[in-house]
């Protein structure tokens, strides 16, 4: 005889025939009755027509009918709010029954019935029953309060039924403690600052009292409880972690974990020097492991809790790395975690175990876990130096096996390897080119293309390799297009002379043919880093990675605190903090792991691996940046050291311009401009010839190396002769002239292309110098400014040790490494040097402006003198403005800041004066003609972001022109003038 | 704390619905449904999820899953071990756990369910305790209460409730006083291709069936207690004196209960009782592969090994094995790809072998995993840590029970990898 019987009623009148049965003299049948409606109630079916019957039988002394009753009564009662008073009586006297089963079934029932009016009646039984002699009955009422504090939280205060429970927390029952402790617990989460379980040591001592006698479950409520309170000094720590330390070997893992958590947590103020700290870590260890001996759920759980721990307090289960190992019927999200955990126990002595383990998960059948296998083998590269090699063969085993998702995998990981050892595995690349053609996931594809861009220069094909990726280059997914865009900067960078079609190709194919503003602006910034200052680009392109941190996924230190104080959480097991999802709990208090009192610093956590560190702070260029000429004195004898790392890949000066902004020198200059300039967003075409023409060249070629492959460089455009005399180290005529069609330098028939570089004149006469003679230019070649000097010497005496430091300038120019006379000069020899200028040292006004006070030290002295360099050299390749917002500048720089000025004998069409102007960063952009007469509208910019407007009268016949410039730093406009004629004369 | 319950069948029906607070609408299980779609293996299927509004933390026991649904921050193992002790409970109750028998016996399991959790919090949990309130379905008692009238609810507050020792009633009584002990140790194992031990370690647990009469106090030693490294009691041990004397010392439940569990470490040398000569080869060409294997005794402490088994999840390609056993029978399971060979005892002057051909599925390519080796096996009268009970004495009762202990060592997680 089963229950199911209960179902095998007639369908025709079914709640009909339960009405008569449950309205039956017989007991029996009516027994029998109600338990058919509770089995229909339990699948579901809606039997709350039979309200008033049920409730009818309430009135009764068989125990089972009565408790069958309440069940019904428990699920219907919302439903019939008027019916459910009707049973309010007998729940009031059957709160008075002689039998504390009764009772403590009554209190328990009425609480479960979440009728408002119900509640009301609720409030007095439950009072007694609070006090009631029975524990049974008390510690049921204690769950009752946390019920009707759900239903009426005001009722609950106001009727002061919190400080009973208060009370409780002092009963001389074990269960009864564990059970307030529980309801408080509950309550406490809606009301997070109610300081409801105030906990003192009065109040410890009786929760650990009722700790070793209450149930399993009495005793995970009171560990919680425990784990929220904070000792105060580290002996009371250590008597707690004393007490809680049996609870470790409860078969209820639950318990366990809890005790875990409270010994986690108070350990944390224990001196680690105290004979029992070690002890405790020690005695942790093994119920840990025991867990993962339980069912899977509950491994899980253990093991998200324990990645936490061995994050905290690797220490702990340091040599327990075998029961992490994997077996083949482990669920899928238990296999998983053990592989995270196994890396984070990875170490020197234990990686050849744990080597030979993930090989062998690699040949499992599961997928997403062969994936992370092979992943963490790279994981394992990386944070085991000593194992490198040995992962990185192990990989490349694995690539042989030509199983598509591994190879995959195992080319993604080696990328970050390559990256945590440079230089060191590159052998492996021809493997891995091998099998570029099976590569179908977007991330391996990213990496393949990363790899082949960073050893561009090893690769023999890497320019075809790219290509044969560009051919698809619109299907490809944006992490593919993005890392190919740069892998063929980088190419190009590397291999300028071959690769210029391939890198115009991608700079189109990224700017005009691609919706994607992310790529879009990726190859708008490198085109024109590329076209404005290789060098930086270079630098920027090319820059030293950051190092890769060795462990990747660590979680940031204060979480883990918090987390570590909610180990056997729900927060544990998402490893995020209960505020970032905990709705029920409104408002959780954030908790924090209690100092160290002994030692008196914070336990050391583990070594986060910040990739931090090489960002900051690049090394000074100058060591120290004089305030005045005099500090000059003290320039070191031997060559600077400090130099030699690259300079802020910031050296770019369009990004200058709102930095210098802020150098207090140059006040009245920056007078109006309250706010960085807008840099123009280019939209227009490649092809249009307002491109800046200055062509992307390696900066490094020394001018010797460039002028022998002058004449064979195939790129070469015809109308090139040699370079002129005044640029002895035009090394970008070859390339640009190659990448003539690219940047579609208008024509350009016999126009000397580049900024205008004035002659060199004498600096420094050899008389004031001991027998050094300086002279020199300034020449803005390829985006960067340069200050191009003779050191010729005239004395007796070898000439050594040079070195250069300016005085703050107007415009904040500083060498931007050191000056590079390699050899000793001996009598009478002069050597060419090019010094990269940078606009980012310290700024003073000058008078003149463009005044430069520079000192030079050689082995004899210090010597110092003052020149004047062209102010067009400080115009920036995008100093192009839009024509809206140059009518609006226009409209806006009010008239006093006009000055007119006038150029005599100049013979230059209109085009023509354009287009010299052009390559000095001085752009048209539009052109009116009336009544004959060109007026040319053109803008420029300084790398301090101070624009020039200005417009050109070109009247045909008349050699002179009219020149009115409107600048808002009205100072500038006299050396801007002073380049306008100096170009236009050139 | 516990908000409700569901049951849901391997099919994904809810057969069943409790709820301790509110209710909750079972669409929240559809959250439930969709992952356990994408786990494909019902196995598989995570045990803590998060949906907008709740929690749902589930167990998969007897083909069933056991989902319940949380508001608040709890514990997560603590719903998890209550669901386990949810399906022990109905597994002693009605003697299996499963969609039919707990369809045959709803009104139970609700009056269990009721008694187990109020308001989501734990109540009454302990077997002995919740058969005094709700007695288990038994036909002669059915029978007995039809005629009489009688109910399956006890009516008097269970003894166990309050007192000291809630986990046993007062007032016992039996005229065969018997005390019985198994030990039983499983060992867990990874062996690899070439037979050496990966990892090893020892599950042990010591089951106790005790009929005595009244408040016995019992005291188990053991001989070499220093073998375990880590061991979970039930309540009633004295954590105290096991700390200090290494003795367990115990009132017992009445009946069958888990005294100890514990465990030997995979750092402590293991005695793996059999090695396993295995090759298992698929062709590149062919659509066939090779099975061979020999299975022979290692450390088995002279004795025998009994209920030898093994099984093997063959990658999905294969289609059929034509093998020869030279002892016991193997079956291969076209659907679900599982070979077991079904072995008996071993003979050490005539080891089992099973050998043969694999068919595959024709123009597959060759499988790129290993399938592993499960085994089974038993030994009798045998703890492979070495662990020995010393002596059992009993006191505060003055008749003499009749005492016992068993050993049996099974194999646990023991794989061999190929």
């Amino acid at each position: 005889m089963t229950d199911s019987k209960y179902f095998t009623t007639t369908k025709k009148g079914e709640i009909f025939e339960l009405k008569a049965e449950l309205n039956s003299d017989k007991k029996e049948k009516k027994k029998e009755a109600v338990k058919k409606v509770i089995a229909s109630m339990t699948v579901g079916k809606d039997v709350s027509a039979l309200f008033p019957d049920v409730v009818n039988c309430m009135q009764t002394d068989n125990l089972e009918l009565k408790k069958l009753v309440y069940l019904y009564l428990m699920n219907y009662a919302k439903s019939q709010p008027d019916m459910a008073i009707m049973a309010v009586n007998t729940f009031v006297k059957d709160c008075e029954d002689p039998n504390p089963l009764i009772r403590a079934l009554a209190v328990r029932t009425m609480g479960c019935i979440r009728v408002d009016k119900i509640t009301e009646y609720l409030c007095e039984p439950l009072r007694k029953c609070l006090k009631d002699e029975d524990p049974y009955v008390r510690k049921t009422a204690a769950v009752c309060v946390a019920k009707l504090h759900d239903i009426n939280a005001q009722l609950v205060e106001d009727q002061g039924f919190l400080d009973t429970l208060k009370d409780l927390i002092s009963d001389s029952n074990p269960m009864v403690v564990a059970n307030a402790v529980a309801a408080l617990s509950e309550i406490a989460e809606s009301h997070p600052n109610s300081n409801l379980l105030d906990l003192n040591p009065q109040t410890i001592n009786k929760l650990l009292t009722a700790l070793n006698e209450c149930t399993e479950w009495g005793q995970i409520f009171i560990l919680d409880c425990l784990a929220n309170y904070t000792p105060r000094d580290d002996r009371e720590s250590q008597s707690i972690c004393e007490r809680v330390t049996p609870r470790l070997s409860h078969a209820n893992s639950a318990v366990v974990l809890s005790a875990v958590k409270v010994l986690m947590k108070f350990m944390e103020m224990l001196p680690k020097d105290l004979d029992y700290y070690g002890t405790l870590l020690k005695k942790l260890a093994p119920p840990l492991v025991t867990l993962l001996s339980a069912e899977p759920e509950l491994q899980y759980v253990a093991l998200r809790n324990i990645n936490l721990i061995v994050q905290r307090r690797p220490e702990i289960l340091k040599h327990e790395m075998k029961v992490f190992f994997v077996k083949y019927n482990d669920p899928i999200y238990v296999k998983l975690e053990k592989l995270d955990i196994m890396i984070r126990l990875a170490s020197q002595a234990n990686i050849a175990q744990v080597l030979a383990e993930l090989k062998e998960y690699a040949t499992e059948v599961d997928v997403d876990f062969v994936r992370k296998a092979v992943r963490a083998i790279g994981r394992c590269a990386i944070k085991v130096e000593q194992s490198a090699e040995r992962c990185v063969s192990t990989l490349l085993d694995l690539i042989q096996t030509k199983v598509n998702y591994v190879v995959q995998e195992a080319i993604v990981v080696i990328k970050d390897i390559f990256r945590k050892y440079p230089n060191k595995y590159e052998s492996v690349i021809a493997t891995l080119c091998e099998n570029l053609d099976s590569l179908d996931e977007p991330e391996a594809r990213a990496a393949m293309i990363w790899i082949v861009g960073e050893y561009a220069e090893r690769i023999d094909n890497a320019d075809e390799l790219l290509e044969s990726f560009l051919e698809g280059f619109h299907d490809e997914s944006t992490q593919v297009q993005l890392q190919l865009l740069t892998a063929i900067v980088k190419l190009f960078l590397k291999k300028p002379t071959e690769t210029q079609e391939l890198v115009q190709q991608v700079l189109s194919l990224a700017t005009q043919d691609s919706d994607n503003p992310d790529l879009r602006d990726r190859g708008y910034i490198y085109w024109r880093l590329l076209s404005t200052d290789p060098v930086a680009a270079k630098e920027v392109v090319l820059a030293e990675k950051p190092l890769i941190s060795e462990e990747t996924d660590l979680i940031e230190p204060t979480l883990l605190e918090e987390l570590i104080c909610h180990i056997g959480t729900l927060a544990s097991v998402y490893h995020k903090p209960p505020s970032a999802f905990v709705e029920g709990s409104r408002g959780v208090q954030h908790k924090r792991l209690p100092g160290s009192a002994g030692s008196g610093e914070s336990v050391e956590s583990p070594d986060t691996g910040s990739a931090a560190g090489v960002s900051d702070a690049p090394p000074a260029v100058i060591p120290s940046q004089g305030d005045l000429l005099g500090d000059l004195l003290n320039l070191d004898l031997a060559p600077p050291a400090t130099t030699t790392g690259p300079p802020p890949p910031t050296s770019s000066g369009m990004q200058m311009g709102a930095m210098d902004l802020l150098g207090g020198g140059l006040d009245s200059l920056m007078g109006d401009e309250s706010e960085p300039p807008p840099i123009p967003l280019r939209t227009d075409t490649p092809q249009s010839p307002q491109l800046p023409h200055q062509s992307p060249s390696p900066p490094d070629y020394s001018p010797t190396e460039l002028g022998g492959d002058l004449g064979g460089s195939p790129a070469m455009g015809a109308g090139f002769g040699a370079p002129p005399a005044a640029m002895p180290a035009s090394f970008n005529a070859p390339v640009s002239g190659g990448l003539d069609d690219l940047f579609d330098l208008g024509g350009g028939v016999g126009m000397p292309s580049g900024a205008y570089s004035p002659p060199k004149s004498i600096w420094l006469p050899a008389m004031k110098a001991k027998g050094l003679e300086i002279s020199g230019t300034f020449a803005r070649r390829a985006g960067v400014v340069q200050m191009e000097m003779t050191l010729t010497n005239k004395a007796m005496s070898v000439m050594t040790d040079f070195a250069i430091q300016f005085n703050r300038n107007s415009f904040g120019l500083a060498p931007a490494g050191p000056l590079q006379v390699l050899t000793p000069v001996s009598p009478n020899q002069s050597i060419e040097v090019a010094l990269p200028l940078n606009t980012v040292g310290p700024v003073m006004k000058m008078e003149p402006l463009n005044n430069l006070q520079v000192a030079v030290k050689n082995n004899i002295d210090v010597f110092y003198f003052s020149c004047q360099y062209p102010i067009s050299m400080l115009f920036v390749e995008d100093g192009k403005m839009e024509r809206q917002v140059f009518l609006a500048t226009w409209k806006d720089i009010p008239n006093d800041n006009e000055s007119q000025f006038q150029i005599k004998d100049c013979h230059l069409s209109s085009d023509a004066a354009s287009s010299k102007l052009q390559g000095s960063n001085i752009f048209t952009i539009a052109k009116r003609t009336v009544d004959g007469q060109d007026m040319l509208y053109q803008s420029t910019k300084l790398t301090n972001g101070i624009w020039v407007l200005a417009e050109l009268r070109v009247q045909a016949g008349n050699p002179n022109y009219t020149v009115s410039l409107k600048c808002r730093a009205p100072e500038v406009a006299q050396c801007v003038f002073q380049s306008y004629e100096a170009v236009l004369k050139n | 704390m516990i908000h409700s319950l569901f049951l849901i069948n391997h099919s994904g029906d809810i057969f069943l619905e409790k709820h301790w607070k509110s209710v909750i609408s079972r669409s929240v299980c559809d959250y439930f449904f969709e992952v356990k779609e994408k786990a494909v293996d019902p196995e598989n299927v995570p045990p803590v999820l998060q949906t907008p509004h709740h929690y749902l933390i589930s167990i998969y026991r007897g083909k069933l899953f056991f989902l319940s649904v949380v508001q608040t921050e709890v514990p997560p193992l603590f719903v998890i071990e209550f669901l386990h002790r949810v399906a022990d409970t109905f597994q002693d109750y009605f003697g299996e756990c499963s969609e039919g028998v707990i369809k045959d016996n709803l009104v139970t399991v609700y009056e269990l369910l009721e008694e187990m959790l109020d308001n989501g919090f734990p109540l009454a949990t302990e077997s002995n305790v919740l058969k005094e309130m709700i007695r288990p379905p038994n036909i002669l008692r059915s029978v007995v209460n039809t005629l009489t009238g009688g109910s399956n609810v006890g009516d008097t507050l269970p003894t166990g409730q309050l007192s000291n020792v809630p986990w046993r009633r007062a007032g016992v009584k039996y005229t065969n006083n018997e005390a019985y002990f198994d030990v039983v140790e499983e060992i867990d194992a990874i062996l690899d291709k070439s037979g050496t031990t990966v990892f090893a370690e020892i599950q042990g647990v010591v089951e106790a069936c005790v009929r005595l009469t009244g408040m016995p106090d019992l005291t188990l030693s053991f001989m070499n207690p220093r073998l375990l490294d880590d061991m979970s009691f039930h309540p009633c041990v004295r954590f105290k004196r096991w700390e200090s004397e290494r003795v367990l010392s115990f009132i017992p439940p009445d009946g069958n209960f888990t005294l100890m569990t514990y465990h030997v470490s995979s750092q402590n040398l293991v005695a793996i009782p059999v090695y396993v000569k295995q090759n298992i080869n698929f062709f590149e060409t062919g659509s066939c592969g090779r099975l061979d294997i020999t299975i022979g005794p290692k450390q088995n402490m002279g004795k025998t090994v009994e209920g030898l088994m093994v099984t093997i999840h063959m990658p999905k390609v294969v289609l059929s094995a034509n093998l020869t056993a030279t002892q016991g029978n193997y079956t291969y399971d076209l659907t679900t790809k599982v070979l077991v060979w079904d072995i008996g005892k071993l003979n050490p002057q005539k080891l089992p072998n099973l050998r043969g051909s694999l068919s595959m599925q024709a123009g597959a390519p060759k499988p790129e995993e290993n399938p592993s080796l499960n085994i089974d096996l038993k030994i009798q009268q045998l703890a492979i840590s070495g662990l020995k009970v010393s002596r059992l004495d009993m006191y505060g009762e003055k008749y003499k029970p009749f005492k016992g202990v068993k050993y049996l060592t099974k194999a646990g997680k023991f794989q061999v990898r190929t």
